[in-house]
């Protein structure tokens, strides 16, 4: 069960990810996006994380991505056109990208022994859900980084108003 | 029954085709959609590492980078619009006032 979702979403999130390179057009980039976050929310669901996998959904998909489609329609961005540094990020990009990825999935191979295997839905610890496990957490432990992160957002709304304001 | 590293190994993948869309892209918009790619190939790592763990702290962790995630969008996007006001073009080629 839990392989199976594993392979049909991570190959959904993969082929996105991959669309997203492929495609020359900002709006068909932002909705391949989208496909990759619904299928790690779903994949979020499987590893136990059901309260982050709600979050994904609403945050991600729901409202950045928004944002983002709302940004492109407004300023009516084209089709990308190559120039001589897109050429040039070709020759760096791809091969740099790929050697990052053999490093990493060197070191995972290769420790795979040390990480152990994951069983379908969450066994965190002793509480009664996931939500319950993480509001504990994030209420008790950590209740100064999340008043933080408030007046960090609040500090975010007043810099894009400032910004995207017209000049006098 | 799914051995974790297949996990890390699907986010190093995600991480590093964001890196190949951050270099090879030229339009700003589609440049910082890369950037929200890499931060979703990370979050995976976290759940991923929590479940192993046992531990709800990297969950704590993710919910924070998408707090940030949304602030930067944000402050992102309100840039791009005002680039776009001022020099009319979304390509980073043509975006070079601080280059020598």
């Amino acid at each position: 069960m839990q392989l199976a979702l594993f392979i049909i979403f991570g190959a959904l999130a993969l082929g996105g990810a991959l669309n997203l390179l492929y495609q020359r057009h900002p709006i068909h980039s932002a909705l391949s996006l989208v496909v990759v976050m619904m299928s790690l929310a779903v994949l979020y669901w499987s590893l136990g994380a059901e309260f982050l996998a709600a979050a994904q959904v609403i945050v991600y998909s729901g409202a950045i991505m928004v944002l983002f489609i709302f940004v492109i329609m407004l300023l009516n961005a084209g089709e990308e056109h190559r120039t001589n540094g897109s050429r040039a990020a070709y020759a760096v990009g791809i091969p740099g990208a790929a050697a990052i990825f053999c490093l990493l999935s060197f070191v995972f191979l290769s420790e795979r022994s040390a990480l152990m295997t994951s069983n379908i839905g969450g066994d965190l610890s002793n509480a009664a859900d996931n939500i319950a496990d993480v509001s504990a957490m994030l209420f008790t432990r950590q209740l100064l980084p999340f008043e933080v992160t408030s007046i960090l957002i609040l500090v975010a709304i007043l810099g894009a108003v400032v910004l995207a304001r017209k000049e006098q | 029954m799914v051995p974790t590293a297949y996990y890390l190994i699907l986010a190093a993948m995600l991480f590093s085709i964001g890196i190949a869309a951050f270099l090879i892209k030229r339009n700003v918009i589609t440049i910082f959609i890369s950037i929200e790619l890499m931060l979703n190939a990370v979050n995976l790592t976290f759940v991923a590492f929590a479940h192993m763990w046992h531990q709800v702290a990297g969950q704590i962790f993710v919910f924070f980078v998408m707090v940030v995630a949304a602030a930067e969008a944000a402050v992102g996007l309100a840039i791009i619009i005002s680039i776009f006001r001022s020099r009319q073009t979304l390509n980073v080629d043509e975006i070079d006032l601080m280059k020598l």
